[in-house]
C-alpha cells in the first residue's frame, strides 16, 4: 500500500485515531507513573489482564470487545490489589511481588486460553492477538470505546490535577494538609488500569508497560514543569502510536505493539542524548567546557608563580615547565598548547620563540584575581 | 522412558535450577531485572539463529547469555545517567530489545520452528519429540540433558561461591572491603540466570520462566530467615509446583507451563495466608491480640495513675473515660468487657475501680 492510499484509507484512519488516543492517555498517566516510580506496576497489571479476557470469553463464548475489556479491567484491578497486599502484609520486596503476580496471572491466562482452544468454537480465533496486539483487527466500535475511555481518563486527570501534582512530588506534605493518600492512589491506579485496557488490542499485554513508561521518561528530559511534561508525553505517545500503526500497516508481518515500542524507544534515546540541560551530550559539552576553564586557570597561575620566582617577570618558559601537576585531563602536551593559545587570544600570555610562553600584565592581574577567588592569598 | 515421565523430569529439573538461582535474585531485588532478561534473551536467540540457521546450536546459549548481560549493563548504564528512576530504566531497555526480537521473528523467521508462540509460551509437551541421539542410539529427550547440565553448573556455582554470594547479597560494602568483587559476583550470577533462562525458554517460554525463578524463593522467604533453609525450601516448593502443576495440566489438557505458573501463584497464596509466623492469618490475629493487650494495659494504667487522687471521680467516669483515653466507644466497650471478665476492674455506680488483682497485674506488667 502506498502512502497516498494510506492517507485515504478509512479503516486506517480509524485505527490511527485509536492509536493516537491510546498514546495520549498512556503518555499522561505514564508521566505520573514515572514520577511516582511505579512504572513497572503497569507491566504487572497488563499481564494480569490476560486471564480476565480469557475468562470472559470462556463464559460468554463470544468475542464482544467491551465485555472482554471489562474482564481485563477486573482481573487487572485484582492483580493490583494482590501486589499491594503482598507489599503491605509481608516483608517481600515490591519487585518480587510484581514479578510473582505478573507471571502467575499470565500463567493462568495461558491455561484458560489453551483450554478455550480445546473447545469447538469458531469465535476463538484472534484472542491471542491480545498478547502482542494487532491494531488492524480494531473495529470502528472498538475505536469509539477507546476514545470514550481515553476522554474519561483525561477528564479525571484534568479535574484532579492539583491533587495528582502534589502527590507526585510530596506525598507526605499532601497527607499532612489533609488529602487522602489512599483515595488518590486508588483513583490513579484505577485510571491507569483503564489506560492499559485501552492499549490491549493494539499493543498487547506484554509491551503495554513500555507505552506507560517511555513517553514519561522522554518528556521528563525536556522540562522541569509537570504541565509541560504531561503534554509532551502525550505528544510523544501520539507520535509513536500513529507511526507504529502506520509501519505495521505498510510492512507485511509487522506486529503493531513492537512497532510502536521501537518508535517510542527511539524517541527516548533521542531525548536522553539531545535534550538541553539534562541530555547526555549537553552534560558532556558542559563538563568539557568546565574542565578547560579550570585547566586554563591553573596554567595561568602556574605561569604567574614561575614569573614571580624569576628575575625577569616576562621571561618565556617552556611548555613542560608550565604543566601543572593537578591538570584535569590527559593528552597533556597537545591540550597545553591549545589552552595556551586560548589564553594568548585573551591577552593573558604571549607566545615566544621555540614554543616558550611568557605572562603579560593583563595575565598577572587575572592570575591574582583567580588566586583570590579560590581562597588563596595574593602572592 | 515414557513421554509423560520425560516431561515431568524436565519440569522438575527446570524448576529446581530456577528456584536455586531465584533465591539470590529475590534477595538482591533483581526480580524484575530477571523478568527483563527472560524477555531479551529472545533477541540473542534470534540473532544466533540467523547466523547458524539451527535451533540446537550452542551459539544460541552463548548469544542469549551475551544479550542477557547486555540487558543488565544497559539498564545500569541508563540508571547511572540519573536521568530516570531504576524501574523506568528496566521498563525502557527490555521492551525495546524484546520488540526488535519479535519484529525479526515475525518478518524473517515466521515459517521456521522459531515462531512467536513457541518462544514466548514454550511447550513442555513437545519435549519428548526432540531426542538426544549419541552414536545412533536414542538416550532420551534432549531437553533433559541440556537442562540437567545447566542445573549441575548452577549447583556447582552456588556450592563453590556460597560464601561470596551470601556476603555480596547481604553486605555488598563489606564484601568489597574484604576483597570480593561484588561486580564479578553480580555479573556471573546474571550470566548464569541468562543461561538458565535460555535452557528453560524452549520448555516453558520466556514469560513463565520468571514464575519459576521468583515464585518458589518468595514462598520460601515467607517461611524462614536463614539462607540455607531458604534455598532448600525454595527447591522443594519448586518441585511441588512442577509436579502438581503438571498433573493439573494433564487433567484439564491445557498448557503445562501455564498451569505450573498458575499453581506457583496458588502455592504462594496459601503460604501468604497460612504461614505459621508471617502469614496473613497469624499477622491479623497477632495484631488484634496486641491491640487488646495494649487497650487493657492503657486502661489499667490510667485507673492506677488516678487512683486515690482528687481527679479520680472525673477520670474514672464510665461515660467520659473514652475521651480521656482518646478512644472511640466501641473500642472502650470491647476493652471493658475484657477487663471486667478477667476481674481486673469492677464497675460501681458508673465509676471504674481497680480490683486488687487488677492492681497487681498493672504493677506486674509495668515491671
Amino acid at each position: 500500500m502506498s502512502i497516498e492510499a494510506l492517507m485515504g484509507d478509512y479503516t486506517l484512519q480509524i485505527v490511527t485515531l485509536g492509536s493516537a488516543m491510546l498514546g495520549a492517555a498512556s503518555g499522561v498517566l505514564g508521566s505520573f507513573a514515572v514520577l511516582r516510580k511505579q512504572g513497572l506496576l503497569g507491566d504487572a497489571v497488563s499481564h494480569a489482564a490476560l486471564p480476565g479476557i480469557a475468562f470472559v470469553f470462556l463464559i460468554t463464548g463470544v468475542k464482544h470487545t467491551e465485555m472482554l475489556l471489562l474482564g481485563a479491567l477486573i482481573s487487572g484491578l485484582m492483580g493490583t490489589f494482590v501486589i499491594i497486599s503482598i507489599h503491605r502484609y509481608t516483608k517481600i520486596k515490591f519487585d518480587s511481588a510484581l514479578a510473582l503476580t505478573l507471571s502467575s496471572f499470565f500463567g493462568l491466562g495461558l491455561v484458560l486460553l489453551t483450554y478455550i482452544q480445546r473447545i469447538p468454537n469458531a469465535n476463538q480465533a484472534g484472542l491471542e492477538n491480545f498478547i502482542f496486539g494487532q491494531a488492524s483487527t480494531l473495529l470502528k466500535r472498538d475505536v469509539y470505546t477507546m476514545i470514550v475511555l481515553g476522554s474519561i481518563i483525561l477528564l479525571i486527570v484534568g479535574l484532579l490535577w492539583k491533587e495528582l501534582k502534589i502527590f507526585s512530588f510530596d506525598p507526605e506534605f499532601a497527607q499532612s494538609i489533609g488529602f487522602s493518600d489512599r483515595k488518590i492512589n486508588i483513583i490513579l491506579s484505577g485510571i491507569t488500569v483503564v489506560a492499559i485496557i485501552i492499549g490491549l488490542q493494539s499493543v498487547g499485554v506484554i509491551l503495554m508497560s513500555a507505552l506507560l513508561i517511555a513517553p514519561g521518561v522522554a518528556a521528563r528530559q525536556w522540562t522541569d514543569k509537570l504541565s509541560v511534561m504531561v503534554i509532551l508525553a502525550s505528544v510523544f505517545g501520539i507520535i509513536s502510536g500513529v507511526l507504529g500503526t502506520a509501519a505495521s500497516s505498510l510492512a507485511a508481518n509487522m506486529p503493531t505493539g513492537p512497532a510502536i515500542v521501537v518508535v517510542i524507544s527511539l524517541i527516548v534515546f533521542f531525548s536522553l542524548f539531545l535534550a538541553p540541560n539534562r541530555g547526555i551530550l549537553w552534560r558532556y559539552l558542559k563538563m568539557r567546557r568546565n574542565s578547560r576553564e579550570i585547566n586554563e586557570d591553573r596554567i595561568l597561575v602556574n605561569l604567574y608563580q614561575l614569573a614571580l620566582n624569576h628575575d625577569d617577570i616576562y621571561h618565556a618558559h617552556q611548555v613542560a615547565m608550565l604543566t601543572p601537576i593537578e591538570i584535569v585531563e590527559f593528552k597533556a602536551e597537545k591540550n597545553m598548547v591549545k589552552s595556551l593559545h586560548s589564553l594568548a587570544a585573551k591577552g593573558y600570555v604571549r607566545g615566544d620563540y621555540f614554543d616558550t610562553w611568557a605572562i603579560t600584565d593583563a595575565g598577572i592581574e587575572q592570575a591574582k584575581r583567580i588566586v583570590v577567588e579560590n581562597g588563596g592569598e595574593s602572592l | 522412558m515414557t513421554p509423560q515421565l520425560e516431561i515431568a523430569i524436565t519440569a522438575v529439573i527446570v524448576s529446581s535450577a530456577c528456584a536455586l538461582l531465584g533465591v539470590f535474585l529475590v534477595l538482591r531485588k533483581m526480580a524484575m531485572m530477571t523478568d527483563a532478561i527472560a524477555h531479551t534473551i529472545l533477541l540473542g536467540i534470534v540473532m544466533a539463529f540467523f547466523f547458524t540457521e539451527s535451533l540446537n546450536s550452542p551459539f544460541l546459549i552463548i548469544g542469549a547469555a551475551i544479550i542477557g548481560l547486555l540487558t543488565v549493563y544497559l539498564t545500569e548504564l541508563l540508571q547511572r545517567t540519573k536521568l530516570m528512576a531504576e524501574d523506568s530504566a528496566i521498563g525502557i531497555v527490555f521492551p525495546f530489545l524484546f520488540s526488535i526480537a519479535i519484529i525479526l521473528i515475525s518478518r524473517y523467521a515466521a515459517n521456521v520452528h522459531l515462531d512467536v508462540d513457541s518462544v514466548l509460551l514454550g511447550e513442555l509437551a513437545f519435549v519428548p519429540f526432540d531426542r538426544f541421539i549419541v552414536f545412533g542410539r536414542d538416550i532420551g529427550a534432549r531437553a533433559i540433558y541440556i537442562m540437567g547440565t545447566i542445573l549441575l553448573i548452577d549447583l556447582l556455582y552456588v556450592a563453590l561461591f556460597y560464601k561470596e554470594l551470601k556476603l555480596v547479597t547481604f553486605d555488598a560494602l563489606l564484601a568489597s572491603v574484604l576483597g570480593f568483587s561484588p561486580i564479578l559476583i553480580h555479573y556471573s550470577l546474571m550470566g548464569l540466570v541468562s543461561i538458565t533462562a535460555v535452557g528453560a525458554f524452549e520448555a516453558v517460554g520466556s514469560i513463565l520462566v520468571i514464575a519459576f525463578m521468583v515464585g518458589p524463593p518468595v514462598s520460601a522467604y515467607m517461611l524462614t530467615d536463614k539462607l540455607r533453609n531458604m534455598l532448600i525450601f525454595s527447591i522443594l516448593i519448586g518441585l511441588i509446583n512442577a509436579i502438581i502443576g503438571y498433573q493439573i495440566s494433564v487433567f484439564f489438557d491445557v498448557s503445562i507451563a501455564g498451569s505450573i505458573a498458575a499453581f506457583t501463584g496458588i502455592t504462594f497464596l496459601a503460604i501468604f495466608i497460612f504461614a505459621p509466623k508471617r502469614g496473613m492469618v497469624t499477622m491479623i490475629y497477632t495484631r488484634r491480640v496486641q491491640r487488646i493487650d495494649y487497650g487493657v494495659n492503657s486502661l489499667l494504667f490510667h485507673l492506677y495513675n488516678h487512683e486515690d487522687t482528687n481527679m479520680e471521680e472525673e477520670e474514672s467516669n464510665i461515660n467520659s473515660i473514652n475521651q480521656h483515653l482518646h478512644w472511640d466507644k466501641r473500642f472502650l466497650e470491647k476493652i471493658l468487657k475484657k477487663v471486667v471478665s478477667s476481674r481486673y476492674v469492677v464497675l460501681s455506680k458508673g465509676y471504674l475501680k481497680l480490683t486488687p488483682e487488677g492492681r497487681e497485674h498493672t504493677i506486674k506488667s509495668f515491671k
